[in-house]
């Protein structure tokens, strides 16, 4: 048996690849919640209406769609540029806690039309330094940077829990460790009141579209894709390799970093390390599921939002464990790489 | 009295449509050396590929000794007798000689590895066919002659007695081919049978004793080497009369370009010692050597890929040292990168997007970038340079090695360059393709163009250049005229012996 | 700085210093051994997690001790051939596929775990190896206090030696190395080098399952989600740092569980003023910081990540 490259892919299938991949994710999660001694497909119609049976549930899955955009757009950026970066967790947790701080602690005053904005820059900024170290480490003494950012995530998580602790730490909180939460000026308004449904989405689907525009229609996307497409032909067109990297890392780490301030600005007002539900790590599942494009992120965060929520109402009325939308997300990317493998080559015998 | 080692019958080859090979028979006696003759894409390599296991053929056998080779196993091949010297070698520079030749040649399931004995046999060997290595030098740190002793010993350690290399002289100095063909010439006396794959005609004759010739994947022709000429190997090679265009006699106009003392250092590596030239308007400049030598190095100075650590670049008397790619394009300098699908074009992206790269600045309005003008401009390099197999907005990737280069002649030659910096400008084409991209460089030194030709072919630079220097080591010899040197000569400036033809140097420019 | 001369001539930091060392040590040789053969396996935390969780469980569930390593090590072994699968047969990007494999085994673990063993207020309980008293070393004053650990962490040490003897004196190992180098090499002398790949990543992913195996079984006695904690991603710093050479691997994970060891024990005096989350980053900084060290200095395995494809170059 061997594999031979197609000429053309054809558009067609590039586009049903995700929705097979997610078929068969599908198909395999099944198995295990028959493990589970539920019934298959009863536990798949939970699923759905738990994410969508209600105005209630609905608002949630959307709600948590906001973040997996954005760090699902974070990983798209920068795998495009061929700069892998795992550290959308880590950037995440910064953004965050540099948006509560600046709120909590110098801008609290501020209005919100002017706060708002504000804390959406600050996150982003935090997000970003915290990819530029191992982004500077890769050009500077040519270290992997998979490792570094997944290495990073740990530490980022320890200095905020640091922060909570400490410096930061909400004394209202009865000893939690939480952080002072963000001025009531700061918090996200809600798209559909007494909900949790909070601007953030839009912010989120604007950010896809403007990314497809930089990437599509600027000399900059230009640029980037042809440095991560074949970096020594870009060098030798003339391409600034490193200047390039540097853009890319800015925006990837910045939405990452932007996801966090969202989080704490739009849902919970406060962070703790319990913030985010492997946000960032699900961004990359987001990403490959999209096929990296920008507006395909949209997609694939909604699909996998609506897994995270309706398996948890799921699991809570049959017994399955939540964690079926970990395995489920986890295995759609599997199903997604190997898809991706074969809208590109076909089998010989 | 002859002995038949191996017989190919009848073997055929295709990928998709593409036909590698077609109905190709051909037979090797014992002591015998042939020659597999033919262009860029004949399917000599297919061949070759298919006899050591590489590739199953879709029809036909192969036996040696009298016996069924089974076809797809390349351990079967080696047990056979076959030895494969390929041209890209296949060798691990972080391991040693006798690493590098002991691998695979035990049972995998030995508790150890038996490294005297295997030493004792590499030495024998080494001793026998006059095959100086060292067996503890790690390969990385070995010049490029010795990695193919110990590739050519690679094979006799698995007690090959059909040895096939692949274009063995690409990388060799003409004096070391010289002395590699002695050394097969000596081993097919000592009783190995031995299949060379070339498309140089001088060395096909002067070594062979048989030649076949293969063309679109079929033997066109069989000759013993001693009954032909040049002439005719060429016309059945490339299947009509092909002449390659000469340079007609100039007069160069002003000094464009000049290099004083450039010294290029990367990683406590000098790359370039002090090198002085200077390019001429309406004048090719051919730099001849053997790659690995700083030609590379060379062309990125001048591309405004690396910034010299010493010395100056004057252009048009202004300084120029250490621009930027960019710098460079825009001061009218065109280049022709040596690994054209590597540097030269990014295959993912459009033939547009290609075109344009290079200039992107002059196609960007407020960080856009203007498609529609950069269409234009592709579209006018496909009509004027005839590059044919895609649009505007198709997939680069998806032409042919010949049409790419005339893309990438296209993209510099169009805008008029003052200067041209061509990398091994026609490595890889067929004939065809080649006499096209030579035509090109020739035009543009008819209009005026300064070219700097950095090439491995000497025929290539005896045809187009005017001035001829060559690089050894990161140094560049004093320049000689082409009438007035001989191959044998340029071979010795290649091996880095030119003190003393530096004075007729002298008068000669 | 007398407290830290106390430390430092403690019996109990040296021997923790081998007790923590032994996953790592087992997930760097795995890691190692992956990466000789060209393939990098990002896979290692979430198969450190499964063998953690599996091991335990087979334990727990009335299997010996030695049992339940070896059911972690044969899970590892599925894993292993999962990602081989990914990364050697249809050549997919082996950083991708190996998150991939991570995500998928710690949230199949995690998910497995809920499922099989019922939610109690403390996690349930086994009895983990126990430490071994070598007669005659074990009544010498410190020393014997040293070298007083569970067979596991004699088994990986053992372990760190023959893969330094296979790799370097054998001709599999050559041809292991010879496929990390250059698979078109390895395939030219007749070794399959899918097939080396496969072999390397399978054997890899064992001994990572046997490290997080570890945790559960000798050095903790319950399975916690997220108990690996980010080891396997040290361990690929350190097969860096050892330049894939195991016997520097050794060293590697000695000279980090010293560290380790060390700031924990600090912890204890200095924990007061200074926060705890200092100490626990030191390990992730560190491995950041050996990998800046060594990363110009090492030979990295030139087909590291390169797919392998027939007749493809």
């Amino acid at each position: 048996m061997r594999f031979e490259r197609r000429e053309q892919v054809s558009p067609i299938l590039a586009l049903v690849t995700p929705l097979i991949a997610v078929a068969v994710a599908l198909l395999l999660a099944g198995v295990l919640i028959a493990l589970a001694g539920a019934p298959v497909f009863e536990a798949y119609g939970r699923i759905l209406t738990g994410a969508f049976g209600s105005r209630l549930a609905a608002t949630e899955t959307l709600a948590r769609a906001a973040p997996l955009i954005l760090t699902g757009l974070a990983a798209a950026v920068a795998f495009r540029a061929r700069l892998w970066n795992i550290g959308a967790e880590g950037q995440l947790y910064l953004g965050a806690i540099a948006a509560a701080a600046a709120s909590a602690l110098l801008f609290g005053n501020l209005p919100g039309l002017i706060q708002i904005p504000l804390l959406f820059v600050i996150g982003a900024v935090a997000g970003m330094i915290l990819l530029l170290i191992p982004l500077w480490l890769r050009l500077k003494f040519q270290v992997d940077e998979v490792v570094t950012t997944l290495l990073l995530n740990f530490v980022a998580l320890l200095f905020v829990s640091m922060l909570i602790d400490t410096v930061l730490k909400d004394p209202m909180a009865f000893g939690w460790p939480q952080s002072l939460p963000v001025s009531p000026e700061a918090e996200l308004p809600k798209i559909i009141p007494r909900s949790r449904l909070h601007i953030g989405l839009g912010v989120a689907v604007v950010l896809a579209f403007v990314v497809y525009f930089i990437q599509t229609r600027t000399a900059f996307g230009l640029q980037s894709r042809a440095a991560g497409l074949n970096p020594s032909g870009a060098a030798f067109a003339g391409v600034p390799l490193g200047r390039t990297l540097v853009l890319v890392a800015m925006m990837s780490g910045g939405l990452a970093g932007l996801a966090g301030a969202v989080e704490v600005m739009g849902v919970t007002s406060y962070v703790t390390t319990e913030l985010s539900p492997g946000y960032g790590y699900s961004g990359i599942v987001v990403a490959m599921l999209a096929g990296l494009s920008p507006l395909g992120v949209v997609l694939a965060a909604l699909f996998t939002a609506t897994m995270f929520v309706g398996a948890d109402a799921m699991s809570r009325s049959m017994g399955v464990p939540s964690y079926i939308a970990d395995v489920t997300v986890a295995l759609s990317l599997l199903s997604m790489l190997v898809a991706i493998f074969f809208t590109q080559y076909r089998i010989r015998k | 009295m002859s002995e038949t080692v191996l017989d190919i019958s009848a073997v055929s080859k295709r990928f998709g449509p593409v036909i590698a090979n077609e109905n190709v028979s051909l037979s090797l006696q014992r002591g015998e050396v042939i020659a597999l003759l033919g262009e860029n894409g004949a399917g000599k390599t297919t061949l070759m590929s298919i006899l050591f296991g590489h590739y199953t053929a879709d029809s036909g056998h192969v036996t040696v000794m009298g016996r069924l080779l089974p076809p797809g196993r390349p351990r079967a091949a080696i047990r056979a007798g076959i030895g494969m010297v390929h041209q890209h070698f296949s060798l691990a520079p972080n391991l040693s000689v006798l690493e590098n030749v002991m691998t695979g040649t035990e049972s995998l399931w030995r508790p150890w590895s038996d490294k005297a004995r295997g030493r004792a046999k590499l030495l024998a060997l080494s001793v026998k066919f006059g095959l100086k290595v060292d067996p503890d030098a790690r390969l990385g740190d070995l010049s490029v002659g010795e990695r193919q002793r110990v590739e050519i010993l690679k094979a006799l350690y698995n007690d090959a007695k059909i040895l096939v290399l692949d274009e063995p002289t690409a990388v060799l100095t003409n004096i070391e081919a010289e002395q590699m063909f002695a050394t097969l010439k000596d081993m097919a006396r000592q009783g190995l049978s031995i299949i060379f794959i070339s498309h140089k005609l001088d060395e096909v004759i002067s070594t062979a004793d048989r030649v076949i010739v293969l063309r679109g994947g079929r033997v066109v022709a069989e000759r013993r080497a001693m009954e032909t000429t040049k002439a005719e190997l060429a016309g059945l090679m490339v299947g009509r009369e092909v002449t390659r265009p000469q340079r007609e006699a100039a007069t160069p106009g002003a000094v464009v370009l000049q290099a004083r003392s450039v010294t290029l250092r990367e990683g406590g590596v000098e790359r370039l010692k002090a090198v002085d030239f200077h390019l001429r308007a309406g004048e090719v400049l051919g730099i001849i050597g053997v790659s690995g030598n700083g030609q590379a190095a060379l062309a990125r100075v001048l591309g405004g890929q690396a910034e010299p650590s010493d010395g100056q670049i004057t252009l048009f008397g202004q300084d120029f040292t250490g621009k930027d790619v960019r710098g460079v394009v825009a001061a009218g300098i065109g280049r022709i990168p040596e690994d054209r699908n590597h540097d030269g074009v990014i295959s993912e992206m459009t033939i547009w997007e290609n075109a344009i790269l290079e200039r992107l600045p002059d196609y960007t309005r407020r960080g856009l970038v203007d498609r529609k003008a950069g269409m234009d401009f592709a579209a006018r390099i496909i009509e004027k340079f005839d590059v044919r197999g895609g649009t505007p907005s198709s997939r680069i990737g998806r032409l042919s090695g010949g049409n790419v280069q005339k893309l990438i002649l296209g993209r510099n030659l169009i805008a008029h360059p003052k200067i041209l910096i061509a990398a091994q400008p026609a490595r890889g084409l067929d004939e065809g393709a080649v006499a096209a991209v030579h035509e090109r460089i020739l035009e543009a030194r008819r209009a005026g163009t300064a070219v700097l030709l950095i090439s491995e072919d000497l025929d290539e630079v005896m045809a187009l250049a005017d001035r001829i220097q060559a690089i050894v080591g990161g140094r560049l010899s004093p320049p000689v005229r082409p009438e007035a040197a001989d191959a044998r000569q340029l071979g010795l400036m290649m091996a880095g012996e030119w003190a003393m033809e530096s004075q007729e140097a002298d008068h000669a420019v | 700085m007398s407290d830290i001369i106390d430390i430092l001539t403690s019996a109990g930091l040296w021997a923790a210093v081998l007790r923590i060392a032994t996953p790592l040590i087992l997930g760097t040789l795995g890691a190692l051994l992956c990466e000789r053969a060209g393939v990098l396996n990002l896979g290692i935390e979430g198969v450190m997690t499964f063998g953690a969780m599996i091991g335990w469980f087979a334990v727990w569930n009335g299997a010996d001790l030695w049992t339940g390593l070896l059911i972690a090590a044969l899970s590892g072994m599925l894993f292993g051939l999962l990602h081989s699968g990914l990364t050697v047969t249809l050549g997919l990007s082996q950083h991708v596929s190996g998150l991939g494999v991570t995500l998928f085994a710690s949230s199949f673990s995690y998910y497995l775990f809920r499922l099989l063993v019922p939610v109690e207020g403390t996690p349930p309980k086994i009895i983990p190896f126990q430490p071994i008293r070598i007669p005659g070393l074990a009544d010498l004053p410190f020393l014997g206090e040293v070298f007083t650990q569970t067979a596991p962490t004699w088994v990986a040490i053992g372990l760190a030696l023959l893969l330094a003897f296979v790799l370097f004196r054998t001709p599999l190992g050559l041809a292991i190395r010879m496929t990390g180098e250059n698979p078109h090499a390895a395939e030219a002398q007749g070794i399959n080098p899918m097939l080396v790949r496969y072999g390397a990543v399978i054997f890899g992913s064992a001994l990572m399952a046997m490290g997080g195996a570890f945790l559960t079984l000798s050095a903790f006695d319950s399975f916690i989600p997220t108990m690996v904690q980010g080891r396997g991603w040290i361990c690929i710093a350190l097969v860096v740092f050892a330049s894939w050479r195991p016997g520097r691997a050794l060293a590697g994970a000695l000279l980090f569980a010293f560290f380790d060891a060390f700031q924990l024990r600090l912890q204890n005096v200095i924990g007061g003023v200074v926060p705890y989350q200092i100490f626990l980053m030191a390990p992730f900084l560190l491995s950041i910081l050996a990998l800046v060290v060594m990363a110009r200095r090492t030979r990295v395995p030139q087909a590291l990540m390169q797919p392998y494809r027939r007749g493809e170059r």
